[in-house]
């Protein structure tokens, strides 16, 4: 059964939707922060998950291995998880001046305080 | 041997996916999300991504988690049960996925050595990188080097975010001395 190889990408994408659901269905600010870095670290393993080689071994050269997983796909990642914390902190950052102008984090609050401006 | 290994780590990943998503006391969702991280890392070095795997220990298992305490510390920790029902996020969430697997399924087998992704710069990189750059670790050699400025770029992103933070949390203290 040659789809099975592909068992990887869809172990991904269930982890992926769960956190797509935490940003969807829960009100709390922070909680949607939880569930979008939930759903950035799975895109991390799809990316991982792409560079691996069967049989191959860290990407660190030295004699007595001749097979590596891809280097690219690992370079990129740790960019990405760098600038994920970055965007983290500043959404958290926005969280808390949120607290401060409407005196809460959940969503229907805050869209019920809109609606009465 | 490593297959059984990525599996059983994948079957933890979701569980404490699971976890994090029926919790409502924040507190114990932030915890859920550095046990995911900290998973995310051991499935990393299993699939040979060891500076990967220690990067993602030290930011998404560390900072990661000091900065959504430090907030759920400001904010409250006690999530309102939602008013809504899960019906329509529940639909939208299995539509989406099942347009991924569908996009999956032209993908290259998970560790198929001729996969496209293998041919194009990889080679050049894990051949060459010993003489053009002169260090055994080809990630570091292309994160410092081949890519310099891609890492430029993530140091340009990280400057801008801090002084957003700084923008964000500097004026509310100086209204609140004011005050």
């Amino acid at each position: 059964m040659d789809l099975l190889g592909l068992y990887n990408y869809w172990i991904v994408i269930l982890l992926m939707m769960m956190g797509f659901y935490v940003v969807i269905a829960s009100g709390h600010l922070v909680k949607k922060l939880i569930g979008l870095n939930l759903f950035q670290a799975s895109v991390f393993i799809l990316y991982i998950s792409m560079g691996t080689v069967d049989g191959g071994a860290a990407p660190i050269l030295r004699s007595g291995v001749g097979v590596f997983s891809n280097p690219l796909p690992h370079v990129l990642i740790l960019t990405a998880i760098v600038v994920g914390v970055a965007t983290t902190a500043l959404g958290l950052a926005l969280v808390v001046r949120i607290k401060e102008a409407y005196g809460s984090v959940e969503e229907e609050d805050i869209h019920r305080q809109d609606d009465s401006l | 041997m490593i297959e059984v290994v990525t599996v059983i780590l994948f079957g933890m990943l979701a569980v404490t996916a699971i976890a994090a998503i029926r919790l409502h006391d924040l507190f114990a969702v932030v915890m859920m999300f550095s046990i995911y991280s900290l998973l995310a890392a051991a499935v990393f070095v299993a699939m040979d991504a060891v500076d990967v795997a220690f990067t993602e220990a030290a930011v998404g298992v560390g900072i990661s988690t000091v900065l959504m305490l430090a907030t759920i510390g400001l904010v409250g920790r006690h999530e309102k049960r939602p008013t809504h029902r899960p019906g329509l996020p529940l639909a939208v969430v299995t539509l989406t996925g099942m347009v991924l697997v569908y996009g999956t399924l032209d993908m290259p087998r998970f560790g198929d050595p001729l996969a496209p992704i293998h041919q194009h710069v990889a080679p050049h990189y894990l051949q060459d990188s010993p003489v053009e750059i002169g260090i055994p670790n080809v990630v570091t050699g292309v994160l410092a080097s081949y890519r310099g400025y891609d890492t430029l770029g993530e140091l340009t992103v990280i400057f801008t975010a801090g002084i957003g933070v700084l923008a964000l949390l500097g004026i509310r203290r100086r209204k609140r001395d004011e005050s």
